[in-house]
């Protein structure tokens, strides 16, 4: 299953005369994005070893990856990562799925983007924390109220860049679609949503950056479970390595998703003439 | 075939077209030249149903033009491919409302037609200048058009594709295809392929001659007929160069 989804993933299929370039490609894209971190690990750890700063203030980076391993062993970052992951995914299919309805309504309509679009600007103005009171007023302390700060928070990335593409679509080839007699539905259908794919997938990995940004923010806010939680745990215990272990674990986890909607980008994306389909 | 009557187009304050008026009846492709930005595009524009005329009338075999109509088609200057549709399904774009099979059909007989069979299922970003050309070129024939509006359709090509790309219209169009209008700045390429050649100035564009070329085919380019035309044209286009000259 797993080497399906590969397959599907990868853009073009593998031919043995590009072997030389697919290994470039391997190079830059895996290679190169570890070089830095590994150095900043390297002095970090140096750092650590020599004592120059309060090992109960920063912990060395093998304590931290350590705690990570500690935690997988048992069982506590599968479970609180899980609940995570769980809360992300949930309040980021409800934020984008009412974002691209209602980002293709106010794309297409000037008098549905008249009617919406100024309401929703001055609501992406009010602050991500000042939901919180409400939500839970509204929702519970319990997981409805983690879910709808998750989703108000990776609606708007995706609603305003998907407005834009289809705000943008290119008049050229809007013409062509009225010089063939398309209009109303056909004409979004078959121009307007095709041309703003891009653009949606701009928004859907920043939506997905945020989800898992706030997530936080909801599991540091009465949860009992979560990498949010564990998070807070560690602080209230004192113990910074935990702090770290899981705030690499959000990393990891987020940068995961971003590449998975790359990749998936990527894919239904192969049409574009772009430097980054090289 | 058309008819064009009191045509005229404002753009607010400005006025772009007009009055204008001419008449087509059995020529195979009639060319319109004229300096940049005169109003040929926007005759184009009228005729294709992408714009609506201030005054005046268009009529097609005497049924009036309002607006995109299944009768009238266009290959417009750049290609204007989808860049997320295939080749195959760019030409289909034209006829998405036929049976599958009708147009399953059609598209594949314009694709032989325009020698782009082997590459129907290409993207149009693997496709060169020409051959995207030819592209927009089928899309715009497959649904078998009364009317085919040209708008400047090779001015982006090299100079030689320009003249193969020339040459390969009349062969694609052949005795049974739509009529033409040929909007273009090329004097040369409208002498090549056109039977009636209409001289605009502006704007507002207006008609400041009508050629009919009778010249024999195919069009030979060095001949002292086609050379004779062509500095007719250019008198009529470039007036204070030739007097210079002169």
């Amino acid at each position: 299953m797993a080497e399906l989804i590969l397959k599907w993933l990868r853009t073009e299929p593998m031919d043995v005369g590009v072997q030389h370039q697919h290994k470039l490609l391997v190079g830059r894209q895996f290679v190169l994005p570890l070089i830095v971190p590994v150095v900043i690990l390297a002095v970090w750890q140096i750092i650590g070893q020599l004592a120059l700063v309060d090992p109960t203030l920063l912990p060395t980076p093998t304590q931290v990856l350590g705690e990570i391993y500690d935690m997988a062993l048992s069982g506590k970052l599968a479970e609180n990562l899980s609940i995570s992951a769980q809360r992300v995914l949930l309040g980021f299919a409800a934020g984008v799925s009412v974002a691209i309805v209602l980002g293709a309504l106010t794309g297409y309509s000037a008098r549905w983007r008249a009617l919406l679009d100024p309401l929703l600007q001055a609501l992406r103005t009010i602050p991500g924390l000042a939901w919180i009171p409400l939500f839970i007023l509204w929702l519970g302390i319990d997981e409805g109220s983690k879910v709808a700060l998750i989703a108000k928070a990776a609606f708007f990335p995706t609603y305003l860049n998907f407005m834009s593409g289809i705000v943008r679509a290119d008049r050229k080839l809007i013409e062509v679609g009225q010089v063939y007699r398309l209009k109303g539905r056909l004409l979004v259908q078959r121009i307007l949503l095709p041309n703003a794919l891009p653009f949606l997938f701009v928004g859907l990995r920043q939506s997905m950056g945020v989800a898992w940004m706030v997530v936080v923010a909801a599991e540091l806010l009465g949860a009992s479970s979560g990498i949010g939680y564990v998070l807070l745990d560690g602080e209230m215990t004192g113990r910074p390595h935990v702090v770290m272990a899981c705030m690499i674990v959000f990393a990891l986890a987020g940068k995961t998703t971003d590449w998975v909607l790359e990749c998936v980008a990527r894919r239904i994306l192969r049409w574009q003439d772009t430097l980054a389909q090289d | 075939m058309i008819h064009i009557s009191n045509l005229k187009k404002h753009f607010g304050a400005f006025a772009a077209l007009g009055p204008l008026s001419f008449s087509t009846e059995n020529e195979r492709i009639v060319s319109v030249v004229g300096p940049s930005g005169c109003g040929k595009s926007t005759l184009l524009r009228l005729v294709a149903g992408l714009e609506s005329p201030s005054a005046g009338r268009i009529t097609l075999d005497g049924e009036p033009i309002t607006g995109p109509d299944p009768r009238v088609s266009v290959a417009f200057q750049e290609p204007r491919l989808m860049p997320w549709l295939s080749v195959e399904k760019n030409v289909e774009l034209a006829v998405w409302d036929w049976e599958a099979d009708q147009r399953r059909q059609a598209v594949s007989a314009v694709l032989a037609k325009v020698g782009l069979t082997r590459f129907a299922q290409a993207l149009p970003k693997q496709l060169s200048g020409g051959m995207a050309q030819r592209v927009g070129l089928a899309r715009a024939l497959v649904g078998a058009p009364k009317l085919l509006l040209l708008d400047e359709p090779f001015g982006s090509l090299d100079p030689l594709t320009r003249i193969r790309m020339q040459e390969h219209l009349i062969e694609i169009v052949g005795e049974e295809g739509p009529a033409i209008l040929l909007i273009t700045h090329d004097i040369e390429e409208a002498l090549v392929l056109s039977d009636r050649v209409l001289v605009f100035r502006g704007p507002p564009a207006s008609l400041q001659r009508d050629l009919t070329v009778s010249l024999p085919w195919p069009r030979e380019r060095t001949s002292a007929d086609f050379q004779a035309l062509k500095a007719l044209l250019l008198e009529d286009l470039l007036p204070q160069r030739i007097a210079a000259s002169a």
